[in-house]
Protein backbone atom coordinates (compact mmCIF):
# COMPACT_ATOMS: atom_id res chain seq x y z
CA UNK A 1 0.00 0.00 0.00
CA UNK A 2 1.25 3.53 -1.22
CA UNK A 3 0.04 6.54 -0.13
CA UNK A 4 0.49 8.88 -2.82
CA UNK A 5 -0.29 13.23 -2.42
CA UNK A 6 -0.69 15.80 -4.99
CA UNK A 7 -0.60 19.45 -4.80
CA UNK A 8 -2.76 21.81 -6.31
CA UNK A 9 -3.76 25.80 -5.40
CA UNK A 10 -6.79 27.90 -5.81
CA UNK A 11 -7.59 31.76 -4.93
CA UNK A 12 -10.88 32.24 -3.94
CA UNK A 13 -13.14 34.99 -2.07
CA UNK A 14 -15.61 34.23 0.79
CA UNK A 15 -17.40 35.07 3.43
CA UNK A 16 -19.22 33.15 6.52
CA UNK A 17 -22.63 33.98 7.32
CA UNK A 18 -25.20 32.41 8.63
CA UNK A 19 -28.98 33.51 7.00
CA UNK A 20 -30.88 32.17 9.91
CA UNK A 21 -28.75 34.27 12.31
CA UNK A 22 -29.13 38.37 13.10
CA UNK A 23 -25.98 40.55 11.33
CA UNK A 24 -25.00 40.70 15.31
CA UNK A 25 -25.25 37.32 15.53
CA UNK A 26 -22.93 36.43 12.54
CA UNK A 27 -20.64 39.70 13.43
CA UNK A 28 -20.29 37.91 17.03
CA UNK A 29 -19.77 34.76 15.98
CA UNK A 30 -17.46 34.97 12.92
CA UNK A 31 -16.39 38.02 13.31
CA UNK A 32 -14.05 39.93 10.71
CA UNK A 33 -14.88 37.04 8.16
CA UNK A 34 -18.22 37.66 8.46
CA UNK A 35 -17.66 41.06 6.20
CA UNK A 36 -20.54 40.68 3.53
CA UNK A 37 -18.24 42.39 1.10
CA UNK A 38 -15.89 39.07 1.21
CA UNK A 39 -12.08 38.39 1.65
CA UNK A 40 -10.07 36.11 -0.07
CA UNK A 41 -7.13 33.37 0.67
CA UNK A 42 -4.70 30.82 -1.55
CA UNK A 43 -6.06 28.12 -0.88
CA UNK A 44 -3.66 25.11 -1.15
CA UNK A 45 -5.02 21.38 -1.95
CA UNK A 46 -3.22 18.40 -0.77
CA UNK A 47 -5.22 15.24 -2.07
CA UNK A 48 -3.77 12.07 -0.73
CA UNK A 49 -4.52 8.89 -2.35
CA UNK A 50 -4.41 4.91 -1.54
CA UNK A 51 -3.31 1.89 -3.64
CA UNK A 52 -0.87 -0.76 -4.96
CA UNK A 53 1.86 0.09 -7.17
CA UNK A 54 1.01 -1.08 -10.60
CA UNK A 55 3.86 -3.29 -11.73
CA UNK A 56 3.97 -2.33 -15.55
CA UNK A 57 3.47 1.51 -14.76
CA UNK A 58 5.12 1.81 -11.42
CA UNK A 59 2.58 4.28 -10.61
CA UNK A 60 -0.67 4.18 -7.64
CA UNK A 61 -2.19 6.49 -10.29
CA UNK A 62 -1.34 8.04 -13.04
CA UNK A 63 -0.23 11.54 -11.99
CA UNK A 64 -1.24 13.55 -15.25
CA UNK A 65 -4.66 12.05 -14.50
CA UNK A 66 -4.87 12.94 -11.09
CA UNK A 67 -3.95 16.32 -11.83
CA UNK A 68 -6.38 16.22 -14.96
CA UNK A 69 -9.30 15.37 -12.59
CA UNK A 70 -8.35 17.94 -9.80
CA UNK A 71 -8.40 20.39 -12.25
CA UNK A 72 -11.64 19.52 -13.28
CA UNK A 73 -13.32 18.75 -10.47
CA UNK A 74 -12.00 21.22 -8.35
CA UNK A 75 -9.86 24.07 -9.60
CA UNK A 76 -11.68 24.98 -12.78
CA UNK A 77 -14.72 25.53 -10.07
CA UNK A 78 -13.20 27.09 -7.33
CA UNK A 79 -10.29 28.66 -8.77
CA UNK A 80 -10.93 33.19 -9.27
CA UNK A 81 -13.98 32.70 -8.11
CA UNK A 82 -16.61 33.72 -5.05
CA UNK A 83 -17.33 30.46 -2.85
CA UNK A 84 -20.65 31.84 -1.05
CA UNK A 85 -21.85 33.45 -4.91
CA UNK A 86 -20.68 31.11 -7.56
CA UNK A 87 -20.19 27.39 -6.11
CA UNK A 88 -23.34 25.38 -5.81
CA UNK A 89 -22.55 23.79 -2.24
CA UNK A 90 -21.81 26.84 -0.67
CA UNK A 91 -24.85 28.53 -1.19
CA UNK A 92 -26.58 26.63 2.30
CA UNK A 93 -22.86 25.84 4.05
CA UNK A 94 -20.33 28.12 5.26
CA UNK A 95 -17.16 28.29 3.09
CA UNK A 96 -15.11 27.52 6.28
CA UNK A 97 -11.77 25.51 5.70
CA UNK A 98 -13.60 22.17 7.38
CA UNK A 99 -16.62 22.42 5.19
CA UNK A 100 -13.92 23.21 1.50
CA UNK A 101 -12.38 19.73 2.41
CA UNK A 102 -15.61 17.75 2.69
CA UNK A 103 -17.18 19.41 -0.19
CA UNK A 104 -13.70 19.19 -2.13
CA UNK A 105 -14.03 14.63 -0.62
CA UNK A 106 -17.33 14.63 -2.15
CA UNK A 107 -15.83 16.05 -5.55
CA UNK A 108 -13.38 13.77 -5.83
CA UNK A 109 -14.80 10.46 -4.51
CA UNK A 110 -14.95 7.71 -6.49
CA UNK A 111 -13.77 9.62 -9.68
CA UNK A 112 -10.00 8.90 -8.87
CA UNK A 113 -9.62 5.44 -11.03
CA UNK A 114 -7.39 2.93 -9.62
CA UNK A 115 -6.88 4.56 -6.44
CA UNK A 116 -8.70 5.34 -2.98
CA UNK A 117 -8.92 8.79 -1.77
CA UNK A 118 -7.44 8.90 1.49
CA UNK A 119 -7.29 12.33 2.73
CA UNK A 120 -8.36 15.72 1.43
CA UNK A 121 -6.67 18.53 3.12
CA UNK A 122 -6.80 22.49 2.84
CA UNK A 123 -4.69 24.60 3.39
CA UNK A 124 -6.50 28.43 3.99
CA UNK A 125 -3.26 29.72 4.73
CA UNK A 126 0.36 28.08 5.67
CA UNK A 127 -0.27 28.20 9.46
CA UNK A 128 -4.18 26.98 9.22
CA UNK A 129 -5.70 23.86 7.49
CA UNK A 130 -8.65 21.19 7.74
CA UNK A 131 -8.57 17.44 6.92
CA UNK A 132 -10.92 15.03 6.05
CA UNK A 133 -10.47 11.52 6.10
CA UNK A 134 -14.14 10.31 4.59
CA UNK A 135 -16.49 9.17 6.79
CA UNK A 136 -15.52 5.77 8.43
CA UNK B 1 -18.91 15.10 9.62
CA UNK B 2 -15.82 14.66 11.40
CA UNK B 3 -13.12 17.33 10.50
CA UNK B 4 -9.75 18.31 11.56
CA UNK B 5 -8.60 21.30 12.13
CA UNK B 6 -4.86 22.44 12.72
CA UNK B 7 -3.37 25.78 13.92
CA UNK B 8 -0.07 26.55 13.70
CA UNK B 9 2.09 29.24 16.43
CA UNK B 10 5.67 30.72 16.40
CA UNK B 11 7.18 31.67 19.40
CA UNK B 12 10.92 32.00 20.03
CA UNK B 13 12.59 31.59 23.51
CA UNK B 14 15.81 30.84 25.20
CA UNK B 15 16.35 28.01 27.54
CA UNK B 16 19.14 25.93 28.88
CA UNK B 17 19.19 22.31 30.18
CA UNK B 18 20.26 21.72 33.33
CA UNK B 19 18.80 19.48 36.36
CA UNK B 20 19.95 19.82 40.07
CA UNK B 21 19.61 15.97 40.40
CA UNK B 22 22.90 16.04 38.76
CA UNK B 23 26.12 17.72 39.01
CA UNK B 24 28.01 19.62 36.47
CA UNK B 25 29.40 17.04 34.59
CA UNK B 26 26.95 15.06 34.23
CA UNK B 27 24.58 17.55 33.15
CA UNK B 28 27.42 18.40 30.71
CA UNK B 29 27.47 15.13 29.81
CA UNK B 30 23.91 14.44 28.95
CA UNK B 31 23.09 17.45 27.79
CA UNK B 32 26.27 18.74 25.84
CA UNK B 33 25.95 22.19 24.36
CA UNK B 34 22.33 22.60 25.49
CA UNK B 35 23.94 22.60 28.67
CA UNK B 36 26.03 26.52 27.98
CA UNK B 37 24.92 28.30 30.96
CA UNK B 38 24.46 31.38 29.13
CA UNK B 39 21.39 29.80 27.56
CA UNK B 40 20.69 29.64 23.96
CA UNK B 41 17.65 29.85 21.56
CA UNK B 42 15.17 28.65 19.43
CA UNK B 43 12.02 29.18 17.05
CA UNK B 44 9.53 27.51 18.29
CA UNK B 45 6.35 25.72 15.85
CA UNK B 46 3.77 24.86 18.22
CA UNK B 47 1.27 22.55 16.05
CA UNK B 48 -2.11 21.89 17.66
CA UNK B 49 -5.05 20.03 15.43
CA UNK B 50 -8.48 19.60 17.06
CA UNK B 51 -11.10 16.83 16.20
CA UNK B 52 -14.85 16.74 15.89
CA UNK B 53 -18.14 17.34 14.44
CA UNK B 54 -18.51 20.19 12.07
CA UNK B 55 -21.09 22.03 13.57
CA UNK B 56 -24.18 22.87 10.63
CA UNK B 57 -24.49 26.19 11.55
CA UNK B 58 -20.91 27.54 11.60
CA UNK B 59 -19.06 24.63 9.85
CA UNK B 60 -16.53 24.52 12.07
CA UNK B 61 -14.48 22.23 14.59
CA UNK B 62 -14.06 24.94 16.85
CA UNK B 63 -13.91 29.06 16.58
CA UNK B 64 -11.05 30.21 15.24
CA UNK B 65 -11.03 33.50 16.48
CA UNK B 66 -11.55 31.98 20.60
CA UNK B 67 -8.64 29.56 19.62
CA UNK B 68 -6.43 32.35 18.35
CA UNK B 69 -7.58 34.71 21.32
CA UNK B 70 -6.84 31.82 23.59
CA UNK B 71 -3.58 30.79 22.56
CA UNK B 72 -2.42 34.45 22.58
CA UNK B 73 -2.98 34.77 26.04
CA UNK B 74 -1.89 31.31 27.14
CA UNK B 75 0.67 30.36 24.85
CA UNK B 76 2.13 33.35 22.90
CA UNK B 77 1.98 36.02 25.71
CA UNK B 78 3.61 33.51 27.95
CA UNK B 79 6.49 31.98 26.25
CA UNK B 80 7.38 34.55 23.16
CA UNK B 81 10.51 36.60 23.91
CA UNK B 82 11.42 34.90 27.40
CA UNK B 83 13.60 32.65 28.84
CA UNK B 84 11.93 29.82 29.41
CA UNK B 85 14.07 29.06 32.51
CA UNK B 86 12.44 31.54 34.35
CA UNK B 87 9.21 30.52 34.19
CA UNK B 88 7.91 28.91 37.11
CA UNK B 89 5.23 26.73 35.01
CA UNK B 90 8.01 25.63 33.02
CA UNK B 91 10.80 25.09 35.71
CA UNK B 92 8.23 22.31 37.16
CA UNK B 93 8.91 20.13 34.19
CA UNK B 94 13.30 20.52 33.03
CA UNK B 95 12.33 23.03 30.17
CA UNK B 96 13.31 20.41 27.47
CA UNK B 97 11.67 20.68 24.13
CA UNK B 98 10.51 17.44 24.95
CA UNK B 99 8.34 18.10 27.90
CA UNK B 100 7.17 21.13 26.65
CA UNK B 101 4.44 19.71 24.21
CA UNK B 102 2.90 17.93 27.76
CA UNK B 103 2.66 21.35 28.98
CA UNK B 104 1.26 23.08 26.35
CA UNK B 105 -0.93 20.33 25.48
CA UNK B 106 -2.58 20.67 29.37
CA UNK B 107 -2.83 23.90 28.82
CA UNK B 108 -5.05 23.79 25.82
CA UNK B 109 -6.91 20.95 27.20
CA UNK B 110 -7.97 23.60 29.64
CA UNK B 111 -10.09 25.15 27.52
CA UNK B 112 -12.36 22.13 27.40
CA UNK B 113 -15.31 22.07 26.67
CA UNK B 114 -14.94 24.77 23.94
CA UNK B 115 -12.31 22.56 22.42
CA UNK B 116 -13.86 19.14 21.80
CA UNK B 117 -10.99 16.93 21.17
CA UNK B 118 -7.68 17.69 20.83
CA UNK B 119 -5.96 14.51 18.86
CA UNK B 120 -2.28 15.43 18.17
CA UNK B 121 0.21 16.72 21.27
CA UNK B 122 1.77 20.05 20.02
CA UNK B 123 4.87 20.18 18.07
CA UNK B 124 7.88 22.07 18.01
CA UNK B 125 10.69 22.28 15.53
CA UNK B 126 14.24 23.54 16.70
CA UNK B 127 16.36 25.41 14.60
CA UNK B 128 19.37 23.07 15.15
CA UNK B 129 23.06 24.64 15.12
Amino acid sequence: MIFLTRKAEFSSAHYYWNESWSPEENLRVFGKCANRNGHGHNYTLEVTVSGSVDRTSGFVVDLKELKDILEREVVSVYDHRHLNLEVPEFKAMVPTTENIAIAIWQRLDNKIPHAKLHRVRVYEMPDLFADYYGER
Amino acid sequence: MKAHLSRRYHFSASHRLHTEAYDSAQNLAIFGKCNNPYGHGHNYTVQVTFSGQVDAATGMVCNLAELDAFAQTNLLARFDHTNLNTLDYVLRYTGSSRTLPRLIWSGFMSRRPAITHLTTPARRHQRRA
